[in-house]
């Protein structure tokens, strides 16, 4: 027999536009699940960990490694006045990978620069066209000064 | 389950095309009917891998309007879409349905019709495939994902950059040399020559791809004619068998954890071979999806024909191509035959059963002709993963 459902429970305690804004506001927002205190980001209905069900909204510190990068020299239609430009993957401190842009200096991007110690340092926001659902954002991080 | 065989295989040219997407599969269609010996009214279902028809054409629904097209009457149609891997997942699904007796003999393949499009709106309707709401802002391509794989990869495996580049190099170079002695290939009678340096001086697209470490855009179609196994020989002699497939999902990159080893490609290979009961060491030929080069690379070693981190050297020592360990993409692969994506896993499939019937183009044939074969197809940054094993005999 199942239990019944709350007709006005919400069932996304974080959703992207919130995640979106928190970007725009200069916060990396996630979730802290309260079954294995791990933390959920970008935002899920259910921790990315365990699955579990009962999350809260935490601040992650924005700190983090530079998992990998790519420099984009071809792009898709609607970002030709970015190239060139360096999409990324941060591993942050509170465990999950974020996917953002890496602000550097495209023609000094090499390898070496994997393992670096990144940190949030602003917003990037797409404009958006017929087929995005509206404009987009995503944190942009820079090399922690100490091995830039 | 039954047994399910393909008895009958049809294939467009790859390239540009001026028919309609709809065209081009009732082009492959009927050719694997003809191939089959059967009459269109034998088929009870349509599954039709299809990626971007709206964008291309404006066509949603393309499988209504193909079964239409071919005159085969109200019977169900089904578009599968899987990004790249749309095709495959529409042969596993007829498979399974054919297996489970709901249907005796289906039509199953894919169409695209991507060039029309042009590189920048190809570009960014290809990326759709990746995760919109986090990987679109941030101007991912497709090219892009496979680039950090490459330095996630050189970085795994302690392997200068400059030295990783010249081994995914001899991806290209193998795959160019197929697709040059393939008639139905996109680059038939080009790039058959290509060296290494051709391949790392060439444009860079998304550091450290160039042009030649990418697949290009592509019209085409294949498709396929399956039925039970227990009747395949009333119409062939040579059928070949489906004799395990596996399909997995990946989520978004951030959640993927090590882009060298996507979940969902090692959870679907491993499904394959159990359900066909076979080990990679039994494969005699793969056809894996080397949309980019590294991806060959890094397919290899999820589906286990490679330990993790030694397929790069091994390709570039030659034991992907003939008398190697495993020959890999003796069609062209989707670097030198060109990836439709709707159609590339039907294509796939179709290049394999060319193989064991000995039909592959010279050059690129086999011998002795394949026992077991395997095909691997990826959708999206690793989020749709399918793979199809096939044999000349029945378990």
């Amino acid at each position: 027999m199942g239990k019944g459902i709350e007709m006005d429970k919400e069932y996304l305690v974080l959703t992207y536009a919130d995640y979106e804004g928190g970007i725009r506001d200069g916060k990396l927002l996630g979730l802290r699940c309260a079954a294995c205190n791990k933390i959920t980001c970008h935002p899920m209905p259910v921790c990315q960990w365990c699955g579990g069900r009962t999350l809260e909204i935490t601040e992650l510190s924005g700190e983090g490694e530079l998992v990998t990068f790519t420099v984009i020299r071809i792009p898709s239609e609607g970002f030709e006045d970015d190239v060139p430009y360096i999409p990324c993957l941060v591993r942050t401190k509170e465990g999950p990978c974020v996917v953002g842009r890496l602000d550097y200096d495209t023609e000094r991007a090499t390898q070496e620069l994997l393992g670096k110690q990144v940190k949030l340092s602003g917003a990037y926001t797409y404009k958006g066209d017929k087929f995005s659902g509206g404009p987009r954002t995503c944190p942009v991080f820079s090399l922690e000064l100490s091995n830039d | 389950m039954r047994d399910v065989a393909i008895i009958g295989i049809g294939h467009t040219k790859f390239g540009r095309a001026a028919k309609t997407s709809i065209e081009l599969f009732s082009e492959a269609a009927l050719q694997a009917i003809d191939d089959a010996g059967v009459e269109l009214k034998d088929i009870e279902a349509l599954f039709q891998g299809a990626a971007l028809p709206g964008f291309e054409e404006g066509q949603v629904m393309p499988a209504g309007f193909s079964a239409a097209d071919l005159n085969l009457g109200p019977i169900p149609a089904t578009r599968f879409e899987g990004a790249c891997a749309s095709a495959s997942v529409a042969i596993r699904d007829a498979a399974l349905w054919v297996g489970a007796g709901e249907y005796d003999m289906v039509l199953a393949g894919g169409t695209e019709k991507a060039v029309i499009m042009g590189v920048p709106f190809a570009t960014r309707t290809f990326a759709m495939a990746c995760h919109a709401p986090t990987e679109g802002p941030a101007g991912l391509t497709f090219p892009g994902v496979f680039a950090m794989a490459a330095r996630l990869y050189a970085r795994n495996y302690d392997l200068p950059l400059d030295a990783l580049r010249e081994k995914m190099a001899c991806v290209s170079v193998k795959n160019h040399q197929h697709g040059a002695l393939n008639p139905l290939a996109q680059f038939y009678n080009k790039l058959g020559d290509l060296k290494v340096e051709d391949v790392v001086k060439s444009k860079m697209v998304a550091d450290p791809l160039t042009l030649l470490d990418c697949c290009p855009f592509s019209d085409g179609a294949s498709a396929l004619v399956l039925c039970a196994a227990e009747d395949a020989r009333k119409y062939t002699d040579e059928p070949v068998y489906i004799l395990g497939t596996g399909q997995g999902s990946g989520g978004p990159l951030s959640k993927m954890g090590d882009l060298t080893k996507p979940a969902s490609r090692i959870s679907s290979a491993k499904a394959a071979f159990e359900r066909a009961g076979l080990s990679p060491k039994d494969i005699d030929i793969v056809e894996v999806h080397d949309c980019f080069t590294i991806a060959e690379i890094i397919a290899l070693e999820c589906m286990g024909f490679f330990e993790w981190g030694e397929a790069a050297d091994a390709t570039a020592e030659g034991q992907t191509e003939f008398g190697g360990k495993i020959p890999v993409n003796m069609s062209g692969g989707l670097i030198g035959k060109g990836h439709p994506i709707g159609a590339t896993g039907a294509s796939q499939v179709y290049w394999i059963v060319k193989q064991m019937r000995g039909e592959a183009p010279k050059g690129n044939q086999i011998n002795p002709v394949p026992e077991y074969g395997m095909t691997d197809t990826l959708g999206g940054d690793f989020g749709t993963l399918c793979h199809i094993i096939l044999g000349r005999t029945k378990k």
